[in-house]
């Protein structure tokens, strides 16, 4: 399996994509913002598709619009924390100025633009060259890098955003910079798992997780541990049997890993 | 769309516009299911809004594009994947939703759950090695190709929806705006929660036919949203909502009639455009 160098591509990219979800997602979790999350994948299919539709390099238009993306939806809550109803609003119109794009695209060019799209919602992580994966790596490497600076007072200002406010943690600033820091790992998931499907990554592992202890460092090394273990997992199912997508079996393995950990409590309940 | 070439472009003359709007008869289906899952999508969106399930209906909407690949997949009609799949979802998410332990895990099932229903769906679509127009259609909407048969299903279906919530309006409404008091008060709180996502399943497996699964939101939650700016009176609001999400169908309908744009743009743009200014209203 890794003398393929497709192969070989996928699983570096993959791994790199996997511990920044697992990271981020543990903290979008924690802050209950699974929902924003969301609407940034979303956000990064009208992003690429924009970027197709005036024809500038796919992942421009896919990294500027989820950063902003993110930064707007930070700044419009409250305590930047969007309500659900705005982000649902939000999300729906993006995702109806995506479908413009792409149609725009296709009715532009030729026939293998519609492939395009499909890649961009669901991912084409067998398809990776090396350059991408290079990208992918420095990405990943950014988001560890900004994690550990503000990893100390994000946690508290998630915990207790009033007595961090209170003791001079700037809060807002801290939960738009945060939400800029989802928009980019979803901008470098989407090219792995797709628009579509990144969500699974960043919510079951870290659901997982949560489920299964509550102190920050462990639960931050058992989420960043389960999505790679899901991209790893996920990856050699569909290189064994050709005709499963690869996204979908990495989603589904991370979603097994998160029904395996649900299951857990009530399990030892009944045994002991 | 393909088939614009065959028809007369706008004429800009209001009369002849709507003659011509209404002179094919898939545009006449399109424009009955539209009417009807705009009606629906109306009522059940304001409960949806003032019960702060928008994730919730964004998951289920998710789950009716896993049920619709998966029965073209096994060859049974595609309407009984919707519905079948929609209903399967709502009972998950409420089985999720009953051992909930705090905001946090709760979200993240949810989530997970409509990121898994997204994978299985693109394997199923992958697996029939379906045509990618037939892929995007699913996702994002169309409005051709709509049969009598679907609209008088779609007619059922929204008549069940309404009248149930007709008949359970009252103690929903209380239980929405306060579920603690309404339990203090004989009202079966979680047995009405669980019976409105099953009605949300429904309406959402009803509304993908026209808007797709991705873009149910648009015709289920901003004109609700939309009409809860404007105002509090639940009666008021819920026919604010019917008609801002009627107006928005039929411009929707009519726009991508006359230009080669989808469907789906043009609704989720007029309805965005109708929250943007409801917001900025007050």
């Amino acid at each position: 399996m890794l003398a393929q160098e497709f192969m070989r591509n996928a699983l570096i990219a993959g791994s790199a994509v996997g511990i920044a979800c697992g990271l981020v997602g543990w903290f979008v979790v924690l802050r209950a913002q699974v929902f924003a999350g969301d609407a940034l994948s979303h956000l990064a299919f009208t992003g690429a598709m924009a970027a197709a539709a005036i024809g500038i390099d796919l992942r421009a238009g896919l990294f500027a619009v989820t950063i902003l993306g993110g930064v707007v939806l930070g700044t419009l809550g409250d305590r930047a924390r969007a309500d659900d109803v705005a982000i649902g609003t939000l999300f729906a119109w993006t995702l109806g100025l995506g479908v413009l794009f792409l149609s725009i695209f296709t009715t532009n060019g030729s026939a293998s633009n519609g492939a395009a799209g499909v890649r961009v919602l669901f991912g084409s992580i067998f398809g990776l060259s090396a350059a991408d994966v290079r990208t992918a790596v420095a990405l990943a490497a950014v988001v560890l890098v900004v994690l550990a600076a503000i990893g100390r007072p994000l946690l508290f200002s998630s915990l207790d955003s009033a007595v961090a406010g209170v003791q001079g943690v700037p809060v807002r600033t801290l939960g738009i910079v945060f939400l800029g820091l989802v928009g980019l790992v979803a901008a470098e998931a989407t090219q792995a798992v797709g628009a579509l499907l990144l969500l699974g990554l960043v919510a079951a592992p870290a659901g997982a997780a949560h489920r299964l202890t509550t102190r920050p460092r462990a639960g931050l090394g058992l989420s960043a541990l389960f999505a790679l273990a899901s991209v790893w997992i996920g990856l050699s199912l569909a290189y064994a049997f050709p005709t499963l997508p690869p996204s979908t079996m990495v989603i589904s393995t991370a979603v097994a890993i998160y029904a395996a950990a649900m299951s857990l409590r009530p399990v030892r309940r009944l045994l002991g | 769309m393909l088939t614009t070439s065959v028809f007369t472009g706008l004429s800009w003359n209001p009369v002849t516009d709507v003659r011509a709007l209404l002179t094919f008869p898939f545009m006449q289906h399109a424009l009955a299911a539209g009417t009807i899952v705009a009606v629906m999508a109306g009522v059940v969106g304001w409960f949806m809004v003032l019960r702060r399930q928008t994730f919730a209906g964004h998951t289920l909407s998710v789950t009716a594009f896993t049920g619709a690949s998966a029965a073209g997949l096994a060859g049974i009609p595609v309407i009984a994947g919707y519905f079948g799949v929609c209903s399967l979802g709502a009972l998950a998410l409420a089985a999720a939703a009953g051992t909930r332990r705090g905001l946090s895990t709760e979200s993240a099932a949810t989530g997970s759950v409509g990121a898994l229903a997204l994978a299985l769906g693109y394997l199923f679509v992958s697996l029939y090695h379906g045509l990618l127009n037939g892929l995007s259609s699913l996702l994002f909407g169309t409005f051709l190709g709509i049969t009598s048969t679907q609209v008088l299903v779609l007619l059922a279906v929204a008549a069940l929806t309404v009248a149930l919530v007709a008949l359970a309006a009252r103690p929903l409404l209380f239980a929405s705006v306060d579920p603690d008091i309404a339990r203090a008060g004989g009202v079966p709180v979680q047995l009405l929660g669980f019976g409105f996502l099953l009605v949300l399943g429904l309406s959402v497996a009803e509304t993908s036919q026209i808007t797709g699964a991705l873009l149910v939101f648009a015709l289920l939650v901003m004109p609700a949203a939309a009409a809860q700016r404007l105002t509090a009176r639940p009666f008021l609001g819920v026919v604010l909502s019917v008609s801002i999400a009627l107006t928005v169908t039929w411009l929707g309908l009519a726009l991508a009639y006359f230009s080669i744009y989808p469907v789906g743009f043009y609704v989720t743009s007029l309805s965005f455009a109708v929250y943007v200014l409801a917001r900025l209203r007050r």
